[in-house]
Parts: C-alpha cells; sequence; structure tokens
C-alpha cells in the first residue's frame, strides 16, 4: 500500500510530503505518525512540506490534527518549507492554522523543535525541584 | 495555448479529486496565471470536487476557457445529484460544517474566485460554478 516515509533523523522524525495526497493517504500519514512518536519516544517532529503546491483544508486539517495529537503523545510538531503562494492561499481560504508552529526550513525547524523541547524540559525541572 | 476549449472528467473516487488538481494546475498554467492565482483556483477546484465526491455521492467537473472584454479566464463547474443543500445560507457560512470537516470548504473557495455562483435544489443536486480571470 501506498504510503508516505517517516525517517528518523536522530532525535525527531522528518517527514518529507512529496506527493500530491489523496485524503486516504494523509489519514494513513496521521496513523502512521501518531504509531511512530509513540514507538521512538519521540520528542520532535519535522513535516516538510517544500515541494507541496496546495494545501487545502483536508491537508490543513490532518496537518493540525497531527499537531494535536503529536503533543498529547508528548511530541512538539513544526511545520516547515512552506511555500508562499501557498500560505497566501491557506490565509485567504481560512485556515491560518493556529496552534501549528511553523519554519522556514528543515535546518530552522529543528533549532525551533530543540528550544521547544529544552524550554519544556526547563519548565519541567522549576516546577519539581 | 490549450489544447481545447473546454473538457469535462469525473468526480466519483479520492483519486478523481487529484487528478482535477492537476487538471486545474495545467489550464492555469497555460493561461498564464501567476503562481498564487494558479494556486488558489487549484485550491478551490480541491475544495469542491471533494464536496461534490464526499457530499453529493460524486459528480462531474466541467471546465471551460472563457473571454470577456479581451481577458480570457477557466470557468469550471462542478455537478453533482447528491441530496442538495437545504439551508444555502448556512453551508456558506464559515466553519459551518455538515461532516466532519473544518467548514471552510466552500466559504474558502468562493473568496479564492472572482465569479461563485452556487445552485442547489434538495433532492436533486448541487452545482457550483467558478470563473478566475487572469
Amino acid at each position: 500500500m501506498e504510503r508516505i516515509p517517516i525517517l528518523r533523523m536522530g532525535e525527531f522524525l522528518l517527514v518529507t510530503i512529496q506527493v500530491d495526497m489523496h485524503d486516504q493517504l494523509a489519514l494513513k500519514l496521521q496513523d502512521d505518525l501518531s504509531h511512530a512518536i509513540q514507538k521512538n519516544a519521540t520528542q520532535g517532529v519535522l513535516i516538510d512540506i517544500s515541494t507541496l503546491e496546495m494545501v487545502d483544508s483536508f491537508i490543513g486539517r490532518m496537518v493540525a490534527d497531527i499537531s494535536g495529537i503529536g503533543r498529547i503523545l508528548g511530541a512538539e510538531t513544526v511545520l516547515v518549507g512552506m511555500q508562499p503562494a501557498v500560505a497566501i492561499t491557506l490565509v485567504e481560504l481560512g485556515l491560518a492554522l493556529p496552534g501549528v508552529a511553523t519554519a522556514l526550513n528543515v535546518e530552522r525547524g529543528m533549532a525551533l523543535l530543540r528550544r521547544k523541547i529544552d524550554g519544556a524540559e526547563s519548565n519541567a525541572d522549576s516546577t519539581t525541584g | 495555448m490549450p489544447t481545447a476549449p473546454q473538457g469535462e472528467s469525473p468526480l466519483r473516487s479520492e483519486h478523481d479529486i487529484v487528478l482535477a488538481r492537476q487538471t486545474v494546475r495545467k489550464l492555469t498554467q497555460e493561461l498564464g496565471f501567476s503562481l498564487v492565482d494558479q494556486t488558489k483556483m487549484v485550491t478551490a477546484a480541491s475544495e469542491l470536487a471533494r464536496n461534490a465526491y464526499t457530499h453529493g455521492r460524486g459528480g462531474t467537473l466541467c471546465w471551460q476557457i472563457v473571454e470577456r472584454d479581451a481577458r480570457r479566464g477557466l470557468k469550471l463547474r462542478f455537478a453533482d445529484e447528491g441530496p442538495g443543500i437545504p439551508n444555502m445560507d448556512l453551508a456558506l457560512t464559515d466553519g459551518w460544517t455538515s461532516g466532519n470537516g473544518l467548514g471552510m470548504g466552500l466559504s474558502g473557495a468562493r473568496r479564492l474566485v472572482n465569479d461563485f455562483e452556487i445552485d442547489s435544489k434538495v433532492g436533486a443536486g448541487t452545482r457550483v460554478t467558478i470563473t478566475r480571470w487572469k
């Protein structure tokens, strides 16, 4: 069965969406990624959409859901590489993706994940100690 | 130049939604739309194709290259024979959904195009016609 690969990159998971996804494929990715977060005890997920030429409300919802599911499972998600034309269209469509962290590219996304995870850990330390 | 001024394709499966997006991308490229305008039209088409497939139990996409006052544009008509929309004002409201979506499909698609017409009869189906001019 067709599926989007999920790669382990050090402490993080990286998903690069390179195909024009039909809806079931997007839902399958959501499912696969949730299991991968749990199995690897991952704290950070990067979703690279730099080659996606379109994000509609269905894909937007899938990304927002992954971010929410990940948070419940203890992982932060950062969406990286959105093309300007896609961003302009998404906002006009009415989807500003609140609650979804974004970064310009994979490098900046990784830096953001590190800050988020370090910040969460130091907060946890200060509350327990 | 486009190979033909008009055509149609079915909206009977999820794969057809992907094909509809690709057809609209190709047509807007052939018409010389800017990248942002291409993306808006493709995204609107994706929302309406999905509506026809999921809410309208499948349908058809008809496309046509149109001309007005020396401007060219792309006109798309999404027709289904589904249950129709009983309350149009509600259906066009941001955030209202009959299913489990975000409710941005119809209202969002309307914002992405220049002309938007919707005609729906309960029990007979829904037709949405959109045009974007270059």
